[in-house]
């Protein structure tokens, strides 16, 4: 899951048990809290699990027991008391617009609030397409000026971890990858980590082989729809959108969107979610080959011209031919030129 | 590996393509046909590798509105190698092609600029684009029907496979297509390996494969081998001597060349005789006349 080789298991295991849990401050902001909700749903390792035992949950405005003035306390101390070792974590765009008005938590702006909280963090983790690249919010006219954490924070490492919401694996495991190694992931060049976003839906989906032999749904409800061929004429964005929902799947049930017969929306990538309609087709800009193979006999060669054919063509050859003797044997001997004349009698031999 | 290494200190073209005799130091492939599952992602890896410095685009068929598949017919200007199936009442096989990396290669000996090159060391039978005229010679020499015209472009090229020499290879030690294969079907490596390889496959399986290993002794053996379940004639592999044909008519070249003494001896006995039927004429009067007549101009 983590993209890490078997035998690393146990150093995993090891960093997962040890006392030594990490502060992590959880900030909510423009968002539908669906990215919590996702991580409420994991099992292995539970929620319980995560926040008791492999991290130090400081702040969690769904999750703390406390409430107010006593959570308030909670984050200021946790913030005081780990600065520079604590992981951030964001949920929700950020809305810049009329002073960051559109948002506020115990009457502090969402910006007011990142920019307190972000420079005493080792790292951002962001969760969520929302605090990722901005979200639903920020497409169109975006009215509230809502913008991911990466617009915001530039001298933090930041981990996007995108999705409508994402998969609380591809969470857990860059948590547990920074218990581990003390580091942060392999990042692409949206700052995903490579071992869950480094290739395409796609690339592993289970409708692959009905998108390889040509065998598409046309319509929702169809007979081809029906028999599960591929989504990609009803708009999925698989081919465009790396992501490990194929492998990865939700729910600990082994669904995912695309094996209940949606096509997948491309929530993981900025310029496909809520940008391009669902249903619109994505341009694939590396194709595969097709299911079929070319013949592999050696080609027949052809059956050549026909004798009679040869014998006209040859006749008419000859003919010219000789009608062209003919007529150089009519030619004057000579062409009354002056530089011509005094070579005529020259011998040829 | 140490294919890479190899690759970047040698570049010379074949000098000493005389002391002709199987060099089995020379990298080679060994597919096997009983292996390959026919799942096209050597094609892929190919093509995705050798997409920008190769010149390779995607094939779209005519069927393929949307541009979805690479769906090349054969090898062509944009597919340096390929998966194909062989099917009859009794079977089936896949069979893969690319450039056969001949010992004696005949794309090489008709290039009459020495575009086609095969390096004496690795033993690829490599292309420079920048010394083709285009002629197309080694398109028609081939007799594994490999090097390929660019015939929609405005600058074409000849496209074979090169074993990924400046890709892959440089990069990784393999071809991408070898790297690539989940079934173990493309084995990389020294000829003298692969030979070594099939031989024991052939004995350890004798039921499953046809008791031959094409290329090693086919146009004086070939760098890329091959064993299959069925006949290779079946596979669009053809039967050939053992005799390279470029070894056969360099011959006759080089004998009719040799020290160029032929030549000299027929330009001097034409000159003879030339020279023999100037003396006749030469005091003529005439020539005084034509000598003088420039200067009255």
């Amino acid at each position: 899951m983590m993209g890490l080789p078997l035998g690393m298991h146990g150093r995993v295991a090891a960093a997962a048990q040890s006392s030594a849990r990490p502060p992590v401050i959880w900030l909510h902001f423009q968002e539908c809290t669906g990215c919590s909700e996702s991580l409420l749903r994991s099992s292995h390792p539970s929620v319980s699990s995560l926040i008791l035992d492999l991290i130090s949950l400081d702040y969690h405005e769904t999750l703390m027991a406390g409430a107010g003035a006593q959570a308030e306390q909670s984050l200021h101390e946790s913030m005081a008391r780990n600065r520079g070792k604590y992981l951030l974590v964001v949920e929700g765009a950020i809305p810049k617009g009329q002073n960051g008005i559109f948002c506020k938590v115990g009457g502090k702006t969402a910006v007011d609030l990142l920019q307190e909280v972000a420079p005493g963090a080792a790292a951002v983790l962001c969760i969520g397409t929302c605090s990722s690249f901005g979200g639903i919010q920020s497409v169109g006219v975006n009215p509230t000026g809502a913008v991911g954490v990466r617009e915001l924070v530039t001298d933090k490492p930041i981990v996007n971890i995108p999705g409508c919401p994402p998969s609380p694996y591809n969470f857990l495991s860059t948590v547990l990858y920074y218990l581990t190694f003390k580091r942060l992931p392999e990042l692409d060049a949206l700052g995903r980590p490579k071992f869950a976003y480094g290739r395409k839906i796609h690339e592993h989906c289970e409708r692959r082989p009905h998108f390889d032999a040509g065998r598409f749904a046309q319509a929702y409800g169809d007979a081809g729809h029906a028999q599960g061929y591929c989504l990609y004429k009803l708009g999925c964005k698989g081919p465009a959108t790396y992501a490990n929902c194929s492998v990865q799947r939700f729910n600990d049930a082994g669904v995912w969107p695309v094996s209940i017969g949606h096509p997948c929306i491309g929530c993981t990538e900025p310029e496909i979610l809520f940008k391009l309609p669902i249903a619109e087709k994505v341009q694939i800009h590396d194709p595969t080959p097709f299911d079929s193979y070319a013949p592999a006999n050696l080609k027949e060669k052809g059956k050549g011209p026909d004798p009679l054919t040869t014998g006209v063509v040859g006749l008419a050859a000859g003919a010219v031919i000789g009608a062209g003797i003919m007529m150089a044997k009519k030619l004057p001997d000579s062409i009354p030129t002056q530089k011509a004349e005094p070579h005529r009698h020259e011998p040829t031999k | 590996m140490a294919g890479a290494g190899l690759v970047t200190t040698v570049a010379t073209p074949a000098a000493a393509s005389t002391d002709h005799l199987p060099n089995n130091d020379q990298f080679g492939m060994l597919y096997d046909a009983t292996k390959c599952v026919g799942c096209k992602a050597c094609m892929a890896a190919c093509k995705r590798v050798n997409a920008r410095p190769g010149g390779l685009a995607f094939e779209q068929a005519r069927f393929d509105e949307d541009g979805l598949w690479d769906a090349p017919e054969d090898l062509d200007g944009n597919t340096r190698t390929l998966i194909k199936l062989y099917k009859d009442a009794k079977g089936w096989s896949y069979v893969k092609y690319s450039c056969m990396h001949c010992q004696k290669p005949s794309c090489v000996s008709v290039c009459p600029v020495s575009a086609m090159t095969k390096d004496p060391k690795t033993g690829i039978v490599d292309y420079s684009k920048d010394t083709c005229i285009g002629c197309r010679y080694c398109q028609v020499a081939c007799p594994f029907n490999i090097p390929k015209f660019q015939w929609d472009r405005t600058i074409p090229q000849i496209v074979k496979c090169d074993l990924c020499r400046n890709t892959n290879l440089k990069e990784k030690g393999k071809p991408a297509c070898a790297e690539t294969c989940p079934a173990g079907a493309i084995l990389f490596g020294r000829r003298e390996d692969l030979l070594a390889e099939a031989r024991s496959r052939l004995k350890q399986y004798p039921k499953r494969y046809v008791a031959h290993i094409y290329g090693e002794h086919e146009m004086g053996g070939t760098n890329h081998l091959y064993l299959a379940a069925m006949p290779f004639e079946r596979l669009g592999l053809p039967t050939l001597k053992s005799e390279a044909p470029a070894s056969f008519s360099e011959r006759i070249q080089h004998t009719i060349y040799k020290g160029f003494i032929a030549p000299v001896a027929l330009y001097a006995s034409l000159c003879c005789i030339a020279l023999r039927n100037l003396k006749k004429t030469v005091p003529r009067p005439e020539a005084e006349l034509e000598r003088t007549q420039p200067k009255e101009i």
